[in-house]
């Protein structure tokens, strides 16, 4: 694993949110370099800022302070339009809440990176190939037959995995995810976790946060957020 | 791809989405029928003061009048561009029917009814002599006899649907008219013992021009008579010229060629006995001529234009509510998108994109819900006024036959734009509220 180039680095990450009157720091220099195809586990204390760290890796939010690299590149440094851009393609998240578009059917809740990212024109040029992708990752996920389903008509374990199978719509580089088993009982997260499992061992480089020490068992390597610095 | 998804599923599966449709519906609805029918109203108007003072008019408002007209006739009639004139007398009489005992003061138009049926449509308005105007002072039932026509509502009395019951030929009424001849100084002709000067009359046919005050107070007589018994002196006065111009030429381009023509008249009849009286004559276009009448209507028209601008602000402030809730319910929506790469441009598309569906929806609803009501709006006014006896306009009163519904499309395009333009300026701020929000902010809050 140590030979695998390092496709995220976090270098003395800070950052912190005015809750009323005070200032909270969250993260007070965090950092962590995650290699492809690592599966990493981020543990800490309810409150202790693993899903603020989270977002700030995946350019859901900003730093105050810090660099954070991908693929050697400062994503402090890039322009609006090029972070849609990395956290339509490169990076995929997985949340607590599935976060699914009640509006969409569960195929194009999947399909819904790959909607962003084209146009009008470019959709309808491609839209076979993005159907055909989609419809892949539903099946991997065990869901073939519910893709004309609203999520509303699925079960909480079936929510995530589409939710996962949307964070993996445009094969992105890193997959983020934040308490995926949080909202479900023990048996149907564990389930996910397999997914996830199956998806490292298929060369998917994952971090996830979990306040659960047992569910971050199953990650190969496991950082724990502490007074807002990993160790 | 995202956005046109999205739009059209939040269109369809929002139950607020039909409230903000129908907010706009109803809105463009009432406007669309409010401003055809007051449009249709104004625009009848004028074409009928049109109608009854053809496109220019040389007078003066002295009851004195003007001499020299026929000289100027003669100049129009060779000018090329003019295609009617016809010199009127405009004054005041007192009416007494012979047989019964009603004397009142009536307006009356001294015309000849050819030359005034060749520059205006008084030949139409005519009841009985509507195809021959030159027998239109020409008595059915007394052929020798001078005869005079009457404003329709001078005489006769209009029924619920606004329809007169003329009968099968005029009735056989005789009159006085009573005026009082100005001398070209503006004294009484006849000092000293009897100023005024009565003639009798036949009557002979109704003038119905569908202008209330005209048809209620006028009354038409030859010109010569009317000379006789309103003007005295060695010239022949008049009170105003009505003119037509050729059909190639503009009411306001035929205007100006005739000021230039009057202008250079005056200046050669400088010299010329009582050429004073010129002064006070004026060139005007048909609707400066009729101001004093067409302007009121035209200022409702505007004020009525003005309150349903407040009806589009109101439709502004319903979009704004109805998207600010739609947009606050939607915040997950909002942090999702992003999170999986939407733009803030796109997130503002997204819902402008919305608002505009909702704008072009309500607005296509409201037109066509507005058309298919004016189609059937007389029907309907019938029918109400049968079973329940309720008029929008009591026609005894006013002189309107229908309800003028005729759509104009380009009234209709404006009102669509508009009303989508509403739309938008409503969703703009909360459409970039939405477009500003951070995807941690949304994330964040759905977690607590």
């Amino acid at each position: 694993m140590s030979q695998l180039p390092v496709i995220l680095k976090a270098e003395n990450v800070h950052k912190s949110y005015r809750m009323g009157a005070t200032r909270v720091n969250v993260l007070k220099g965090a950092e962590l370099a995650v290699q492809e195809g690592e599966f990493i586990a981020i543990v800490g204390a309810s409150g202790s800022g693993k899903s603020t760290f989270l977002h700030v890796l995946g350019g859901l939010d900003r730093p105050d302070k810090g660099v954070i690299q991908f693929n050697g590149r400062d994503l402090n440094r890039v322009g609006a339009r090029e972070l849609n851009r990395f956290r339509n393609e490169k990076v995929g998240f997985v949340f607590q809440f599935y976060h699914l578009l009640d509006e969409l059917t569960v195929l194009e809740n999947v399909m819904l990176p790959a909607m962003i990212s084209r146009s009008v024109a470019g959709w309808l040029a491609g839209r076979r190939t993005v159907r055909q992708r989609a419809e892949g990752l539903m099946e991997q996920m065990g869901l073939k037959e519910r893709m004309k389903h609203k999520p509303f008509q699925l079960s909480g374990g079936e929510r995530q995995r589409v939710a996962i199978g949307r964070a993996l719509m445009n094969e992105p580089k890193l997959l983020l995810a934040d308490e995926p088993t949080g909202n479900l009982d023990s048996a149907t997260g564990n389930g996910i976790l397999n997914v996830l499992d199956t998806l490292n061992k298929a060369g998917q480089t994952i971090v996830m946060v979990t306040h659960d020490e047992r569910i971050a068992r199953k990650a190969q390597r496991i950082v724990t957020l502490v007074d807002g610095r990993a160790r | 791809m995202y956005k046109l998804t999205l739009i059209i599923r939040y269109l369809l599966k929002r139950r607020i989405t039909y409230f903000a449709t129908l907010a706009v519906a109803l809105c463009v609805f009432i406007v669309v029928v409010v401003m055809t029918v007051m449009s249709g109203l104004v625009g009848q108007f004028k074409q009928k003061n049109h109608e009854f003072v053809g496109d220019c008019v040389v007078g003066t408002d002295s009851l004195v009048g003007f001499p020299y007209y026929e000289q100027f006739m003669a100049r129009l009639n060779d000018s090329g561009f003019v295609v009617g004139v016809s010199p009127v007398v405009k004054n005041f009489a007192l009416l007494n029917l012979t047989n019964y005992d009603i004397k009142k003061g009536v307006e009356i138009l001294g015309l000849d009814p050819v030359l005034h049926s060749q520059t205006t449509n008084f030949a139409q308005t005519l009841h009985f002599r509507a195809a021959q105007p030159e027998k239109a002072f020409v008595p059915i039932n007394d052929p020798n006899a001078t005869g005079c026509v009457w404003g329709v509502d001078v005489i006769l009395l209009r029924n619920a649907q606004g329809q007169y019951s003329y009968g099968a030929r005029p009735p056989r009424l005789s009159l006085t008219l009573t005026g009082f001849p100005l001398t070209a100084r503006g004294a009484l002709a006849g000092v000293g013992s009897n100023p005024a000067r009565t003639e009798s009359f036949q009557y002979s046919d109704y003038s119905h021009t569908g202008i209330a005050r005209v048809d209620g107070s006028l009354v038409y007589i030859p010109l010569e008579k009317a000379q006789e018994l309103c003007m005295s002196g060695q010239e022949k006065r008049v009170s105003a010229i009505h003119l037509r111009f050729a059909s190639d030429v503009s009411v306001e381009e035929g205007t100006r060629r005739v000021a230039e023509l009057w202008s250079r008249f005056k200046q050669e009849m400088a010299e010329s006995p009582n050429s004073g009286l010129l002064e006070g004559v004026s060139v005007q276009d048909w609707m400066r001529y009729r101001r004093a009448v067409i302007a009121p209507m035209e200022k409702e028209q505007v004020l009525l234009s003005l309150m349903f601008g407040l009806v589009g602000i109101t439709t502004v402030f319903i979009v704004f509510v109805v998207f600010h809730m739609i947009i606050t319910n939607k915040r997950k929506d909002i942090g999702i998108l992003k999170s999986v790469g939407a733009s803030n441009v796109g997130v503002l598309t997204l819902f402008s994109g919305f608002a505009f569906g909702v704008g072009l929806i309500g607005s296509c609803v409201g037109t066509f819900a507005g058309w298919l009501f004016l189609a059937r709006i007389n029907r309907i006014e019938e029918w109400l006024f049968f079973r329940f006896g309720w008029q929008l306009w009591d026609r005894t009163i006013y002189a309107i036959e229908d309800i003028p519904n005729r759509v104009e499309p380009e009234v209709m395009a404006v009102i669509i734009a508009s009303a989508i333009l509403a739309c938008l300026l409503g969703a703009l701020v909360p459409s970039y509220q939405a477009a500003r929000l951070q995807p941690v902010e949304t994330l964040h809050a759905m977690r607590t």
